[in-house]
């Protein structure tokens, strides 16, 4: 048996265990032999209840106002009681699929989300197998570096970075202009769509990558050393050990880092808003959660704020569970 | 079995949804009027404090010595959260001030939301309301009738650089036309320089132009708004605005972003050689670097000696709907926004008096607000007094019309046509 295979084997020897455990699942629930049916049955539901009661409370209560506000026309006038109420079903929503600019800002949120999520994760985890092989007190440095970018307020990184890239005070433009780039003397950032939309995707990807490398380094480490060794002894190189070995050992970490990442840069708000001053010269820049903003508080329209709130939700759920159906798939536990 | 249940939890919750509406409050007006209590009093908070506190403060005293029984109450908020404010003591009256202070721009919003009392009769029977500037009286009128009283007003006008054209041999700019060609001229022989600092966001600087073009934004049919953004007229009053925005006077690279503080602060820096700003801005530009280079003229029209009409900004004194006191709340606001109160407020704090008056006297003794007086005294305009205009604003339909003009996003014409299209759809929407 090669140690790639035994690697393999070890995965499949824990899922097998795994197995195992679910299918003792039952047993251990048919232990309380003497109680009743209906007690049985409610038993597990008495130990859930205070989650249930927190999660009902902080999630569902939210969640079913903002569905029930989305299913009306509801703005100021009407929360004050100036106006009457009126029920408008999913007029809000047709409002929204019928407005281009709605599919603009659906599509800039995919694109810049989406360009977040590689480039964090990316940084992240290259930046992790680097940290495996630094000395002790380099890693420690980076380590200590990176978790300043993520303990740094979006306000405050968002604040300092638009000073950095001022277009004639900032230091960027300085040093490019120094070194022979006089065409960035004056040169706004935030001026074309997609050099705003870089900028502010720069940021984001800089005070999220440390989840990631903190994350997916624990993960390497957490790989014993002796499939490794084995594999290397068997004569695998290094990127043969790292496709075939440790990718297949970190995917449940990559899953939940990648799911985490996806989510957080839907919900983008912050860097947008202060970056581009609220979505950017004509609302170039704007996404979801800043046009939901935008629409709903600063422009007083509750209920088609709110569709916009659903349909976020809506959007995020569906991602999530096909992440979660695909793990379920390949047979690794979250 | 799976099926049904899932059926009926859907049922439950389509059930429980056309059950429960949203929540709404009761905004009534209050029945009550009495004549002894605590008025509570919303003011903003101004950077610089203490002068506005020291002549409020003069005023409380003053109401409280002539009306036994009656304490006021006077809280100073932020700007910036009003909104918040504002819509909260909408929804709960019980923590509603009795009087406030409020930007002219808001009030049709919170008159719709039903936040704010008629003061028609009030201002009527008031013995110094026949010597408020019409115009700006005009501002607080929401289907014929008053739900304020203006308390001081901001209008803008053109500072330039008196050094820098004298250099060049040009005077003050007397046309519009002019104020485009001695910008290009001043870039021209100043290329680090701007024109004229003006913005893409910088709405009340863009509308002088609209409005002396004989433009529009709106005007009333019947019950609703029409938008005019799309009227010929209106089309040149905005690529006016517009050719602004060019490489040769102020790059749209540098002033597309720019709102109006950030077009002042360019004339501050000493990085342009014109600029629209406010009576408000004149402390600061008469204590910057170019303080002793700088002069201010009315924003001329299109014709020689003429002035554009500009916008009238400004803030009011209102009560709120929910007040227990309206009577005693309506005699304070006509105390604080009263000829003598407005000449100290003034005194300490620069604001430009609503009395033709008071206006007059203030200009007589303090030369340098001749400029704004004289804009005022020409007429000014105003945004659509509805509630809609703030749905607009917070959209960024206008502002965001002329940006995509100067970014070369949309042509004069497409981009006009969608806004007024925009706007229309919001004014229908009410």
């Amino acid at each position: 048996m090669t140690a790639l295979a035994s690697a393999k084997a070890g995965t499949n020897g824990a899922n097998r265990k795994q197995d195992r455990k679910q299918n003792r699942k039952p047993t251990t629930a048919r232990m309380p032999r003497r109680r009743s049916q209906g007690k049985r049955s409610l038993e597990p539901w008495f130990y859930l209840a205070p989650a249930f009661i927190v999660l009902i409370a902080l999630l569902g209560y939210p969640i079913f106002q903002l569905i029930n506000v989305s299913l009306y026309d509801y703005r100021q006038a009407q929360v004050s009681g100036k106006a009457p109420l009126q029920f408008t079903g999913l007029e809000n929503y047709q409002k929204l699929f019928a407005d281009p600019e709605f599919w603009s800002v659906l599509g800039n949120t995919v694109l810049f989300a989406g360009a977040c999520v590689v480039l964090t994760l990316l940084v992240g985890t290259l930046l992790a197998v680097l940290a495996t092989r630094l000395r002790p007190w380099v890693r420690t440095a980076l380590f200590v570096v990176s978790l300043g970018a993520w303990a740094t307020p979006a306000v405050t990184g968002s604040a300092v970075w638009l000073f950095l890239f001022d277009p004639t005070l900032g230091l960027v433009n300085k040093a490019l202009a120094s070194v022979g780039l006089t065409q960035f003397n004056g040169y706004s950032w935030t001026y074309d769509k997609w050099s705003a939309f870089g900028l502010v995707a720069s940021e984001v990807v800089w005070c999220s990558f440390p989840f990631v490398l903190v994350t997916v380094y624990a993960g390497i480490q957490a790989i014993s050393t002796e499939v490794i060794e084995a594999a290397r002894l068997d004569g695998a190189s290094m990127p043969r050990i790292a496709r075939s070995i440790m990718l297949p050992m970190l995917r449940p970490i990559v899953m939940v880092v990648t799911i985490q990442s996806i989510i957080w840069n839907f919900k983008i708000f912050s860097q947008i808003y202060i970056m581009t001053n609220g979505g950017g010269i004509a609302g170039q820049n704007l996404v979801l959660n800043v046009y939901g903003y935008q629409q709903a508080f600063a422009a007083s329209l509750y209920g088609l704020g709110s569709a916009l709130g659903v349909i976020m939700t809506t959007l995020l759920m569906i991602i999530t569970l096909i992440y979660l159906r695909i793990l379920k798939r390949t047979g690794e536990v979250l | 079995m799976k099926i049904a249940r899932s059926a009926a939890a859907f049922a439950l919750a389509a059930l429980a949804l056309t059950a429960c509406a949203p929540p709404t409050s009761n905004n009534a007006a209050s029945s009550s009027d009495e004549k002894s209590g605590t008025i509570r009093v919303w003011l903003f908070s101004e950077v610089n404090q203490d002068p506005k506190s020291a002549v409020v403060k003069a005023a409380v005293s003053d109401f409280e010595a002539s009306h036994s029984g009656v304490k006021v109450d006077v809280q100073y908020i932020p700007v910036d959260s009003r909104a918040e404010r504002f819509k909260a003591a909408f929804n709960d009256p019980s923590s509603a001030p009795d009087v406030a202070e409020f930007g002219n721009t808001d009030l049709a919003s919170y008159v719709a939301s039903g936040g704010l009392s008629d003061m028609t009769a009030d201002i009527k029977a008031w013995d110094e309301s026949k010597d408020l500037d019409s115009k700006i009286l005009a501002t607080t009128d929401v289907g014929g009738k008053n739900y304020g009283v203006p308390w001081y007003v901001g209008v803008r006008a053109l500072y330039y650089r008196a050094d820098l054209l004298q250099k060049l041999g040009l005077g003050a700019p007397k046309t519009l036309a002019d104020v485009e060609t001695v910008a290009r001229a001043v870039r021209a022989a100043n290329p680090d320089m701007l024109g004229i600092s003006v913005g893409g966001a910088a709405q009340f600087s863009a509308m002088p132009y609209l409005w002396a073009n004989g433009g529009n934004i709106a005007t009333k049919k019947g019950d609703t708004f029409v938008s005019g953004l799309d009227s010929a007229e209106s089309r040149d009053g905005i690529s006016a605005y517009a050719r602004l925005l060019k490489n040769d006077i102020c790059p749209p690279q540098t002033c597309a972003e720019f709102g109006g503080n950030a077009s002042v602060q360019q004339f501050i820096a000493g990085k342009s050689a014109m600029t629209i700003g406010g009576d408000f801005n004149y402390k600061a530009v008469a204590a910057s670097a170019v303080k002793d280079k700088f002069a201010v003229v009315p924003v001329p029209g299109n014709t020689a000696g003429s002035i554009a009409p500009a916008f009238a900004g400004g803030n009011n004194l209102g009560v709120f709907n929910s007040s227990k006191h309206h009577t005693l709340a309506a005699e304070f606001v006509e105390l604080l926004a009263g000829k003598k109160f407005q000449q100290k407020m003034f005194d300490a704090m620069g604001n430009l008096p609503t009395f033709s008056d008071v206006q007059k006297s203030v200009a007589a003794s303090n030369p340098q607000l001749d400029p704004f007086i004289k804009t005022l005294a020409a007429g000014t305009n105003f945004v659509p007094v509805t509630e809609t205009w703030s749905t607009i604003d917070a959209q960024g339909i206008f502002t965001g019309m002329y940006q995509k003009i100067v970014t070369g996003k949309a042509d004069v014409n497409t981009a006009t046509a969608d806004a007024a299209a925009a706007m229309n759809k919001v004014f229908g929407s009410k």
